[in-house]
């Protein structure tokens, strides 16, 4: 297990390695400069303030310095915010996407798994039917348009909940709501599948037979099994739900961290860019690791590299 | 194995509460007493005037700084910092008395505020993107460039109370200047106290402006209130102003609708329709012109005048402004009309504008234009346009408008806003769908773009007798006969040369409660001033 451990990180650092390079000089093909006031710059300035910031360099000089800074944890600073630290923007605004996300991971985990379960033991019935329609909607209609109606009907209409803004937890409900809506379908979906396959299952029958409880044998028995497959799914699925927020950040103005992404990268903001794709990289690769171990902790068949343990 | 499983789900859990605690922070919203709250589309980068560039920290900036002057609702520059002025015959040297003005540290401001606050704006190593708005003052350019020495600039404190500035030249409009942002005074025991975080945070700066900033809670809000050191504190009403950042319109236009917001600044196009009729509807006219840009330098055939006219003139541009673009009145000439002509009157009331649509005579002129460069028909060429919204639908409604008035065609060329400037700056266009925005209230701000040679005159227009009446006009003490030299310079552009093709005059839509009153809207500069505002709850 640690030498397994220990060939993963290595390959984790190259992946993350390969990201950085490849970002790197990708975005120095993007157009423009990062100079907010491009537009109206005098040529002369603009060149002497391309050399204050280093980027008269040429880009393998400017690359080795960055790797250089990067190694001593230094992400630089960011040109959009005249000079704050990137690091600093990042954890500014990670929090509020964390938690936004973490809710909705919650909020689908919970709903998914009742709509899940209830679907497999009635199969046939209004429940499954109503399980698999709200499963096709979650899936297919985006979430940006259920924030909009969200947004518009339960802040606007019904004055229920503050349509936008940032402050208090009345706040987050609806933006984690719009979010869970992909978990709550593929959460179902998994669920009922393999509670299905679980339930035909020989050691059913003889925990039926037993005379075990039926609540002993959905959920001791037949759940536990077939939370497996649901909780590979779950590390990639709240990545993604924790990056993926863009739009809902926009609709309900949450002050998260997507923003920044899409605005470094509209106004040529290096560090900035290099700072979150580095910030996002990392949350991806590790929580993928993280997957590859759990798989073998809950799952003994999928145990990797332990095959000597 | 099991008791793992659920160890894991455990930590998860406790990170995910964990995170969602540092993300929470209290905020009271909603209006209580005499408070504004207003839609802000982003966060200021920070609020250090001699770096500042974007119209967010412009206008933050303008509410808890002042200058020398400060713009009334006419745009005209009031004593501010400045309790009286004097100007030397020459009109090259201003003089300025300080009043008994404090910062919100309760110190005096001092004229040696300004000197330090303009000059560490021009200073090389400041990296200032707005430096240049200082060049009027004498050696300002040469020491931002490196060609000089801080004390060669013509910005000095003769005392506590005196404030000398030399300028390169007579300058109509340098007294309006005073009132923008990089001319704002900073105190240097506090600038180097804090160094690198200079204005990052509500308490890492002084303010000497109506308002101080209260609380930021970056990319969520800012608060403002009102300062008790401010010399004018008698006139300010509002207790203060909540900033919310709400990116998105529509959600912006929720809030109003729920009272949640009272004052929602530049509303897109698609929501104009639905609140033009409505009171809380104001529109703000900018001074900006959106123009067409002729390559000159590449295109031979568009060296033709004749055939600059026809595309000029081929142009229906009442309809583009009012229902394409629809953020507009239509564009007769260069400069927009809200801006002044140095001699105290509007520059376009002097001279009204020269485009006109005229189909037929714009098919004439393409016809005999193209007969002079002996071509039967003009070639396809490339229309470079930015990708937003606004854009697009004007690229789209001119290519129409070309190819049925004039039998012309053109491909669209779309790109972000980067790529345009890009493409302009190397020459690599054709015709490019530009705009400009006056950086201060004269004429000239648009005028001198047409230079020969200047770095701003992407299509290569030249004439020497455009650029020798500039040229004059730019020296010339006598302001009113420097207005009828810009007067006769536009003219040739426009008129004569057709050196590019004026669509619309640019304005933004706001929407404010009625019941605010007093809330002064700017063309240029920083778009609002808060602090004759009042709101009758």
């Amino acid at each position: 297990m640690g030498r397994y451990i220990l060939q993963r990180s290595i390959y984790m650092l190259v992946t993350l390695w390969v990201i950085i390079t490849f970002t790197f000089f990708l975005m120095h093909f993007m157009p423009g400069s990062p100079l907010q006031n491009e537009e109206r710059i005098p040529p002369q300035m603009k060149a002497l303030i391309m050399k204050e910031y280093g980027l008269d360099q040429p880009l393998p000089v400017q690359y080795v310095h960055f790797l250089g800074n990067l190694l001593q944890g230094d992400l630089g600073k960011s040109f959009q915010y005249n000079g704050r630290d990137v690091t600093e923007l990042i954890f500014q605004g990670f929090p509020a996407s964390a938690q936004v996300g973490i809710q909705a991971v919650i909020f689908g985990i919970v709903i998914g798994l009742t709509l899940g379960v209830i679907a497999a033991l009635r199969r046939g019935s209004w429940v499954d039917n109503l399980a698999t329609v709200i499963a096709v909607l979650g899936v297919s209609v985006p979430s940006f348009l259920l924030a909009g109606l969200l947004s518009f009907y339960v802040g606007v209409k019904l004055l229920l909940l503050p349509p936008a803004g940032w402050g208090t937890w009345q706040h987050t409900i609806m933006p984690s709501l719009a979010l869970s809506a992909l978990v709550i379908a593929q959460m179902s979906r998994y669920i009922r599948t393999e509670m299905l396959e679980v339930l035909g299952q020989d050691y059913m029958k003889t925990a039926k037979a037993k005379g075990l409880s039926r609540p002993t044998v959905v959920f001791r028995h037949a759940l536990r099994n077939a939370l497996i497959p649901a909780v590979t799914i779950l590390g990639p699925l709240t990545i993604n739900i924790i990056t993926g927020s863009l739009v809902i950040e926009q609709i309900f103005g949450i002050p998260g961290m997507a923003w920044l992404f899409v605005q470094s990268i509209q106004v040529n903001d290096y560090p900035a860019i290099m700072g979150v794709t580095i910030f996002y990289s990392v949350l991806i690769i590790v929580s993928i690791f993280v997957v590859d171990i759990l798989y073998g902790i809950i799952d003994p068949r999928i145990r990797i590299a332990g095959a000597k343990e | 194995m099991k008791k793992r499983f659920y160890l894991s789900l455990v930590i998860l859990l406790v990170a995910g509460m964990l995170l969602s605690a540092c993300g929470g922070v209290q905020q009271n919203s909603g209006a209580s007493g005499n408070v504004l709250n207003v839609r802000v589309d982003g966060e200021p980068p920070n609020l250090d005037s001699a770096v500042s560039t974007d119209n967010i920290s412009f206008n933050l900036l303008n509410a808890v700084m002042e200058g020398l002057t400060r713009l009334d609702k006419d745009n005209k520059p009031q004593l501010a910092m400045a309790e009286s002025y004097t100007i030397s015959p020459d009109k090259k040297t201003y003089t300025f008395k300080l009043r008994d003005a404090k910062w919100s540290d309760g110190r005096p401001v001092r004229a040696q505020d300004f000197e330090y606050g303009w000059k560490r704006a021009l200073a090389p190593q400041t990296a200032s993107q707005y430096a240049y708005i200082l060049y009027p003052i004498l050696n300002a350019e040469k020491y931002n460039t490196g060609k000089a020495k801080a004390e060669d600039v013509g910005v000095k404190a003769l005392d506590d109370k005196t404030l000398q500035v030399k300028l390169e030249a007579p300058s109509p409009y340098f007294l309006g200047l005073t009132s923008f942002a990089t001319y704002l005074p900073q105190r240097q025991d506090i600038v180097e106290k804090y160094g690198k975080q200079y204005a990052q945070e509500p308490n890492k700066m002084v303010y000497n402006g109506p308002f101080v900033l209260a609380s930021w809670q970056h990319n969520e809000s800012y608060t403002l209130k009102k300062n008790p050191n401010y010399w004018d504190k008698a006139t300010v009403k509002l207790d203060g102003i909540n900033f919310k950042i709400v990116k998105e319109v529509s959600s912006a236009i929720n809030l109003y609708k729920t009272n949640g917001l009272d004052y929602v600044p530049r509303i897109s196009q698609e929501f104009v329709d639905a609140y033009k009729s409505k009171p809380d509807f104001k529109p703000v006219t900018e001074a900006t012109t959106v123009y067409l840009e002729f390559n000159m330098k590449k295109e031979k055939v568009l060296r033709n005048v004749k055939i600059r006219k026809a595309i000029q003139m081929g142009i229906d541009t009442n309809i583009l402004a009012q229902n394409i673009a629809k953020e507009g009145k239509p564009a007769t000439a260069l400069v927009p009309p809200t801006l002044q002509g140095g001699n105290g009157k509007l520059f376009r009331d002097q001279a009204p504008g020269y485009v006109k649509f005229n189909k037929e005579e714009a098919k004439k002129l393409l016809a005999e234009g193209l007969k002079e460069e002996g071509l039967s028909q003009f070639p396809t060429m490339e229309l470079l346009g930015d990708d937003t919204d606004v854009a697009k639908r004007c690229l789209q409604f001119i290519k129409e408008q070309l190819r049925t008035n004039l039998g012309i065609n053109v491909n669209i060329r779309s790109v972000p806003f980067k790529e345009r400037l890009q493409r302009s700056q190397d020459g690599n266009f054709q015709i490019v769908l530009s705009r400009w925005g006056a950086d201060y209230d004269d004429a000239m701000t648009f005028l001198d773009l047409f230079l020969t040679g200047n770095a701003f005159n992407r299509g290569g227009y030249s004439n020497p007798k455009y650029d020798d009446l500039i040229k004059k006009a730019k020296m010339n003490p006598d302001f009113n006969q420097r207005l009828q030299q810009m007067v006769e310079a536009e003219k040739i552009l426009i008129q004569d040369d057709a050196g590019i093709a004026p669509l619309y005059w640019r304005q933004r839509q706001n929407l404010e409660r009625p019941n605010i009153k007093g809330l002064v809207h700017h063309p240029f500069g920083p778009d609002d001033d808060f602090k004759w505002a009042t709101l009758n709850k």
